[in-house]
């Protein structure tokens, strides 16, 4: 799962996808895992530092993580 | 040669209503790319278009017949306006005024006025009315559509294209028709004030992206500056915009400038689908309105268009910022009635 190469981000959270004009804001979570991605980090090891950091089961992780993903790919910012 | 003798740029366009003209944008762009070294003529059609009163941005106005006056009335107020100010280059920026202005290129050429203007033939082959044909000609991707003269065209184009349909003036408006009943309404609107025909066009949703284009009249892009449309009033017009990175869309600019082989300015109108996929949907054959952004964004079109009239050249463009944003408002400029006293009275101001 890869973020696109040209797709802006910055601590505040904002996304900013150059090829479309579209912007973002995203929550504390989601800017660090999508800093996590942009940085080459795979899902597996994005998912253990999630669990060794918050308090959250790893079944409700999987959950929240593919409904995440599944918003990226909507808003087109994942490499098809 | 401008250190002996100041650049003069005459320049139409000057309205700013909820279409705005591109004149002020464009002598924006022109006044930044030769500061201190440029004089400004307005060419205006109404008394009450902004840059004649906006004295920091038009240093001199002068009225000039509606297209419809001819060819021939255009070319004579130009000569007067011309003794008067020695312009060097015209810019139009209307639709409906190029044809005049194309055709009194070479006797402005001869009295010492440069343009860079696209020829009749590239200027009628991506008319609305044959814009079809332009797009399986250079196999670029355009909405099919239906040239009509009747109302009673219409029910056959809905058979053809399906609702919803388009349906647009000849030079300007465009409406979303759902029904025949809609599709009759804009019939009779857009054909009492544009006139004849009437172009039907497939609907197509997806993102609004246009382009300003300029090519330098021998295949070369001089500049491309795709700009999505992030504010759309009622009339379709971009009231906030930002720049864009895409390589497909200057791909197809490029693609479009070697096939036409396009002089001067102009504007695609682009609707990219859900998939990807770049439809022209107009070609304006001039500046749009929003082409300060080109200057703010690295390439100052309007500037670059300058020089290539009066002969120098001009090296295409490889770079522009990406993520600049323009965003119009309105301003409540005071004048007074003497201004307007003057403008009306002698036709200069």
């Amino acid at each position: 799962m890869m973020i696109k190469k040209n797709v802006a981000t910055s601590d505040s959270g904002f996304i900013f996808n150059p090829a479309t004009g579209d912007s973002f804001s995203a929550n504390p979570m989601a800017a660090e895992i999508i800093s996590l991605l942009k940085q080459g980090d795979s899902s597996a090891s994005i998912k253990k530092i999630i669990l060794e950091k918050y308090e959250v089961e790893s079944g409700q992780l999987e959950k929240d993580w593919d409904d995440f993903m599944l918003q990226l790919r909507d808003a087109n910012l994942i490499e098809s | 040669m401008r250190e002996s003798s100041p650049l003069v740029v005459a320049v139409t366009g000057l309205n700013a209503i909820d279409s705005p003209g591109p004149g002020v944008a464009v002598i924006r762009a022109i006044r930044e790319a030769f500061p201190q070294q440029v004089r400004i003529i307005g060419l205006s059609y109404e008394t009450l278009e902004p840059g004649i009163y906006l004295h920091n941005v038009v240093d001199k106005t002068y009225q000039i017949p509606y297209p419809a006056a001819g060819a021939e009335a255009l070319k004579n107020r130009l000569a007067y306006i011309h003794q008067q100010e020695n312009i060097s280059v015209i810019i139009p920026n209307f639709d409906a005024e190029l044809y005049n202005f194309i055709k009194i290129a070479p006797a402005l050429h001869a009295m010492g006025i440069q343009t860079f203007l696209p020829t009749f033939e590239q200027f009628d082959a991506r008319d609305k009315i044959n814009l079809f044909q332009f797009g399986q000609r250079y196999g670029l991707m355009v909405p099919k559509d239906k040239v009509i003269y009747s109302v009673h065209d219409l029910p056959l184009c809905a058979e053809e294209l399906g609702y919803p349909l388009v349906v647009k003036g000849k030079f300007y408006d465009a409406v979303v028709a759902h029904t025949l009943e809609q599709a009759q309404k804009a019939f009779y609107k857009l054909s009492a004030k544009w006139g004849f025909p009437i172009i039907v066009q497939q609907f197509i949703t997806g993102t609004e992206i246009n382009i300003a284009v300029l090519g330098d009249g021998n295949g070369k892009m001089i500049s491309a500056i795709p700009m999505r449309k992030l504010y759309i009033t009622d009339k379709g017009k971009a009231w906030a915009g930002i720049t864009l990175e895409d390589e497909k869309l200057i791909d197809l600019a490029n693609t479009f400038v070697s096939a036409t082989q396009w002089k001067g300015g102009c504007e695609l109108e682009i609707m990219r689908t859900a998939d990807g996929q770049p439809f022209i949907m107009e070609v304006n054959p001039r500046f749009p309105a929003w082409i300060y952004l080109t200057a703010a964004a690295g390439q100052n079109q309007p500037g670059s268009l300058v020089k290539l009239a009066l002969g120098e050249t001009v090296d295409p463009f490889t770079e522009y910022a990406v993520g600049k944003i323009f965003i119009r408002y309105s301003w409540d400029h005071i004048t007074d009635v003497s201004e307007f006293q003057q403008i009306s009275a002698y036709g200069e101001l």
